[in-house]
């Protein structure tokens, strides 16, 4: 081995531990960034050892590819707004998969014929995973972004047929493995896996999309770390596999949080059943001014706010955190209650809150808040729906028995800010809108709540 | 691939796993979005296999291949890294807090 390669080397070892030491700065927000730049100098240090290890010839593809790849990544880092992160990950997630796919067809191209059983299955498994997750994920950014209608697009026999798909892309896979001389099979497996990421996602509705991007993470990340054991690169399958295994994690807490399993969010096709099962709730939803909103809410001890995807839909977070700090000045006790599930990503709500320059000591998890409902004088609901549906709790007919809740109808009062009348995305009845002790704010959550706020000045 | 170096890989990617694990499960919800941003980030790390492809290759398809990759890939990591420090400063202290820690690293906690 030459020095350079010594170097390159080198270079990889401290980049994996960068990285490691990265991801545990993220258990607190405030070591998180500091963590963040030590796995931004990881990289780069990286990138700086392959450029002089690794024996370059042609300079001008990388530095077309380098300059044009930063622009557009700036570009995003700056000007992506903070209410369409979930299509900007989805995207970023079929980038990274497509990238690892490439470099699957190029060592293909330049290595296939002398590979041996194991790298091929590695390449093989590269290559599929890569190029599912590429057009999986783009569906999930065009159906966040509302490109792509965010209902579950199904037809008759889709599951059949999603098998049949299925089954030829694992075929042709195994065909290759066996056969590495036969390359139609390696451009089916590629073509088919394109297919098979489209077909796997469409299915599937919105309000799903937390699992389906934890999910697509997952496989991006174990694209990388099979390339890894294609290029026999250790910087490669750690980085990937961390990837890889935290969105395995996370698509597990999304999954727990929604009392379902993966297959039943991947094939269930959730939230195109009109659901036979809720009963009508019964009563009437009752409307309250918003004066009288205002005032509950100004002479209230303690007020929890519930967002849900309608805050981000409404670009609701700031006038929010303004009501609350009228709030706060008047001495209520302000908390903000996430669900898991809350929004179209793990973490959305935060994200948002935070944005809008809510301490994140007023953010609290599902476990911790649920206990301090019953004391709670007014649970303002901001575009929430199934997260609060109490039906989840005590009706084991429901669609979304089990899912455990934000239990928000236990406290004294609770005012609902809602768009219509409509049902929500799962098309489920929620008693909690019926409720004695429920009142109803309909219009446009972004103007309820600035609204709120200037009537809560005057009272 | 020799045995030898395969089972070196075995062995990195089995405690990548398990350090992965223990590390990841650690991230309290309320980071999780900067969490599955940053992770992707550094998966871009198939940056480093992409330059080798599209400048050591020495075919002309594993070339634009490789270009094509290098683009994807570096989007992934200058974007992903950009996005998830952007959203990382907007997680603040209380205002009164912040400002007794108004050291370098929460300037932008608190506006």
């Amino acid at each position: 081995m030459s020095l350079t390669s010594y170097f390159m080397e080198a270079t990889y070892l401290i980049a994996s531990i960068l990285f490691v030491l990265a991801l545990k700065g993220m258990s607190h927000p405030e070591t998180a960034r500091r963590g963040m730049f030590m796995a931004e100098g990881g990289m780069f240090m990286a990138i700086v050892g392959t450029l002089i290890g690794a024996h370059i010839i042609t300079w001008g593809w990388i530095l077309v590819g380098l300059t044009i790849g930063s622009i557009i990544g700036i570009w995003m880092a700056l000007f992506v707004p903070m209410t369409s992160m979930p299509q900007r990950t989805a995207l970023s997630h079929a980038f990274g998969a497509l990238a690892a796919a490439l470099v699957g067809v190029g060592e293909f191209i330049i290595h296939g014929a002398e590979m041996g059983v194991v790298t091929r299955g590695a390449l093989g498994f590269e290559v599929m995973l890569g190029a599912l997750t590429t057009t999986g994920s783009l569906i999930a950014a065009g159906k966040l972004h509302g490109t792509i209608p965010g209902k579950p697009i199904q037809f008759r026999g889709q599951n059949a047929i999603n098998l049949v798909i299925f089954l030829v892309m694992t075929g042709s896979f195994v065909y290759f493995w066996m056969h590495p001389s036969v390359i139609a099979a390696f451009y089916t497996m590629l073509g088919v896996a394109f297919v098979f990421g489209v077909m796997l996602v469409i299915p599937i509705g919105s309000a799903d999309m937390p699992v389906v991007m934890s999910l697509l993470n997952s496989y991006a990340g174990l694209a990388a770390a099979a390339t890894g054991f294609v290029l026999g690169n250790n910087v490669l399958i750690i980085a990937g596999t961390l990837d890889g295994f935290s969105g395995l994690i996370l698509s597990i807490l999304m999954c727990k949080a929604m009392n379902r399993s993966i297959t039943n969010v991947l094939f269930g096709g959730f939230g195109s059943v009109i659901a036979e099962a809720s009963a009508d709730a019964g009563g009437e939803m009752r409307e309250i001014s918003l004066d009288d909103a205002a005032m509950q809410l100004a002479f209230a001890n303690r007020v929890i706010f519930v967002p849900g995807y309608g805050l981000a839909t409404a670009q609701a977070q700031h006038a929010v955190r303004e009501l609350g700090e009228l709030l706060e000045a008047r001495g209520v006790t302000v908390k903000y209650a996430i669900h898991p599930v809350a929004g179209r990503m793990p973490g959305h709500m935060n994200v948002l809150l935070a944005e809008a320059n809510v301490p994140y000591s007023q953010l609290y998890e599902m476990e911790q808040i649920n206990p301090e409902f019953p004391s709670t004088d007014v649970a303002v609901v901001i575009g929430a729906n199934d997260v609060v549906n109490p039906d989840a709790r005590d009706n084991p007919n429901s669609l979304i028995a089990g899912m455990p809740i934000l239990e928000v109808d236990r406290a004294k009062s609770v005012i609902v800010l809602k768009r219509g009348q409509g049902r929500g995305f799962s098309g489920l009845e929620n008693p909690l809108f019926f409720k004695q002790n429920t009142n109803m704010l309909y219009g446009d959550a972004k103007s309820t709540l600035s609204h709120l706020a200037q009537a809560v000045q005057h009272v | 691939m020799n045995p030898a170096v395969l089972i070196a890989s075995v062995y990195v990617f089995a405690l990548a796993a398990f350090l992965g694990y223990q590390v990841i499960s650690r991230v309290p919800p309320l980071l999780h979005t900067p969490l599955m941003s940053a992770t992707n980030a550094i998966s871009g790390i198939s940056l480093i296999g992409s330059l080798v492809l599209a400048g050591a290759g020495t075919s002309h398809v594993a070339h634009v291949l490789g270009f094509i990759a290098v683009t994807t890939a570096t989007i992934n990591v200058v974007g992903g890294f950009g996005i998830t420090d952007r959203m990382l400063k907007m997680f603040g202290k209380r205002k009164d807090e912040g400002k007794k820690t108004a050291a370098a690293p929460s300037t932008g906690a608190s506006k």
